[in-house]
């Protein structure tokens, strides 16, 4: 909604409202207004805040003798607590993390934005409502859940179907992920087809045109750069899942060369390993570099779904 | 009379052609939606059978026993508790108070976009992010140390952006001439907002606070480092065991736990725990869209 203007605020009329109202009721309201503008502006102190604070607590390790930036960007050996030399590369984990939340786009775009289509445009009123609010209990699942689901459920039917030795690889990771990145994926693309307008639909079909030439031909290029959006924050989720890939995905710190090897993400390096690095250590400081780095990524891919969904709008 | 085979509007083959792909296109991407829906309702279903050897009530007041392998849920359960209601208690007036701000004062400028755009990255912000900013901020920084305070003021952050967009949109949906009806009678801005827009919007408000409850019962990163124990020695039934510097359990954290890091946990343990937290984050939802429905029912414009 478009900001409310203020009610009359001429000087005149302040005057004469402020001399009709006690001097508590004026202040309460001062503060009260006060208030709302501190809490409104609070969500870009704890943004801010978490930058600085996850930073602050990186960025001494910078300075240590054995740690090299691009050593930590770009080598896959993670020795933290090696006694001869330890190392910190995190390009395993950068590659798990891509692994997995690339298998979970492949599978759950095409039936995320398939749903969203057919929410939108092929069935009726009562379907849609029952299967929105269907959507919204599968988002509702708690990562850990999903996670268990992983770990109990989908592990052993990949052994089972696949032969695979573990279950818990870059295959049952990417499918958990699918089914949690899918909700997002389908609410906000339903939105971006609902936004094509009207006449558009009504001009395809004058033309005497069937839903699906007028699905293939005038919503889906209609709709592109919501549909992006939505998938972009699908991947922003993907990214930065923790419990669920902490469970499904294994733990085995190396790039993976199939979808039945197992992996370690960034995120769930994170937890698996703060729990052990002492307040201050260089291993701990890595971590939060590695938070760091997820930060800055998650922050990208935000931005861009974001610009994209305002440069719809703006249109 | 018109003597052609084909009817000058019945079908051509192409016209057939046309609407058979028509019909694919229908099963194809129904069978996509259904997809989504069969998952869930396989997988509720086989924890549910999993977890029925364990289900009780004595499971859910008992607490964990032998090193946690046998027993129940209760010290995670009222932990969980603990951390919701903390947690709602600071980001709820932050959250509502905000989007008063956003959708009541602020207007249509570069300062307005910037704090939306920030709503959006809190949204999008990695759990485990919020868990190091957490250990850092309030473990470390404000010297809380790992306590239910650090633990719940990291979920509160965690889920404010939840409560600002559904309060927002909650306060977009009361029309503008309602306002408009208050101010012309000289009421201030506040006035206005207090007296008219904030009663007519109440339900969608609680609709999203509802929403976060549910959020913060299933997290379990951004808890795991700032005040959660694997285990804490509580009375069966207890309703007040932890104070509010100490560490607790959480249900979220309890099942993380059962399942990869005790080794003999009864089978059914692990299920029925997923079990408890699956209902209760899914009852808490289903009230909030039944309330949802129920209020689109006897909206009055």
């Amino acid at each position: 909604m478009s900001p409310a203007p203020a009610p009359d605020d001429s000087p005149a009329v302040m005057a004469v409202r402020a001399a009709r109202r006690p001097l508590w009721a004026r202040l309460g309201e001062k503060s009260i207004e006060g208030m709302v503008y501190v809490s409104g502006i609070s969500a870009i102190i704890f943004v801010l805040g978490i930058f600085v604070f996850v930073l602050k607590e990186a960025l001494p390790v910078l300075g240590h003798e054995d740690f090299s930036l691009s050593r930590f960007l770009f080598s896959t050996e993670w020795y933290p607590t090696s006694e001869a030399s330890k190392r910190y590369g995190v390009l395993a984990m950068i590659a798990g993390t891509f692994s997995v939340t690339l298998l979970a786009m492949v599978i759950a775009v095409p039936f995320g934005l398939g749903a969203a289509i057919y929410l939108s445009e092929f069935c009726g009123q009562k379907t849609r409502e029952t299967l929105k609010i269907i959507i919204e209990f599968l988002a509702a699942v708690p990562s850990v859940v999903w996670g268990f689901i992983g770990l109990t459920v989908m592990s052993k039917l990949i052994v089972q179907f696949t032969g695979a030795p573990v279950g818990v690889n870059v295959l049952n990771g990417g499918i958990v992920l699918a089914l949690m990145s899918v909700p997002i994926i389908v609410s906000i693309g339903e939105d971006a087809l609902k936004a094509v307008p009207d006449s558009y639909r009504e001009a395809a079909i004058a033309l005497g045109v069937t839903r699906w030439q007028l699905i293939w031909r005038v919503l889906l290029p209609a709709a592109k750069n919501g549909l992006l959006a939505a998938v972009l924050l699908g991947v922003g989720r993907g990214v930065g899942e923790t419990m669920a890939v902490l469970m499904a995905t294994g733990h085995a710190v190396h790039v993976p060369q199939s979808v039945l090897d197992s992996v370690r993400t960034l995120t769930a390096n994170i937890a698996a390993e703060l729990g052990e690095a002492s307040a201050g250590s260089e291993h701990y400081r890595v971590l939060f570099l590695t938070g760091v780095l997820l930060f800055t990524l998650t922050f990208a891919v935000n931005l861009a779904a974001d610009a994209i969904v305002r440069g719809i709008r703006r249109k | 009379m018109n003597a052609s085979p084909v009817p000058r509007f019945g079908e051509t083959p192409s016209v057939r052609r046309r609407l058979r792909r028509e019909n694919l296109a229908r099963w194809v991407f129904g069978a996509m939606a259904a997809a989504m829906v069969l998952p869930l309702v396989l997988i509720v279903g086989y924890l549910v059978v999993r977890a029925a050897p364990a289900l009780s009530l004595e499971f859910v007041l008992d607490v964990p026993k032998r090193g946690m392998t046998e027993g129940g849920i209760w010290p995670a359960l009222i932990g969980t508790v603990y951390l919701v209601f903390l947690s709602l208690l600071v980001s709820a007036p932050i959250g509502i108070l905000a989007a008063v701000y956003l959708n009541e004062y602020a207007r249509e400028n570069w300062f307005n976009r910037v704090i939306n755009l920030a709503v959006i990255n809190l949204a999008g912000v990695p759990s485990i992010v919020h868990a190091l900013f957490g250990l850092g901020a309030f473990v470390y920084a404000a010297q809380f140390g790992y306590s239910i305070i650090s633990a719940a003021l990291t979920l509160a952050i965690m889920t404010l952006p939840v409560i600002i967009a559904s309060t927002r949109e909650a306060l977009a949906s009361v029309p503008r001439s309602f306002r408009e009806a208050c101010w012309n009678v000289g009421a201030t801005r506040w006035q206005t907002i207090r007296s008219v827009v904030l009663p007519n919007s109440i339900s969608g408000i609680l609709t999203g606070v509802i929403l976060q409850v549910s959020r913060a019962a299933g997290e379990t990163a951004p808890v795991m480092f700032t005040g959660v124990v694997f285990f804490k020695a509580v009375q069966r039934g207890d309703l007040l065991p932890y104070y509010l510097n100490e560490q607790c359990m959480a249900l979220s954290m309890h099942l993380y736990t059962i399942s990869t890091q005790v080794p003999g946990v009864k089978e059914a343990i692990p299920f029925a725990t997923a079990v408890v937290l699956l209902t209760l984050v899914i009852a808490v939802n289903a009230a909030a869209i039944a309330l949802r429905v129920y209020l689109r029912s006897r909206k009055k414009w």
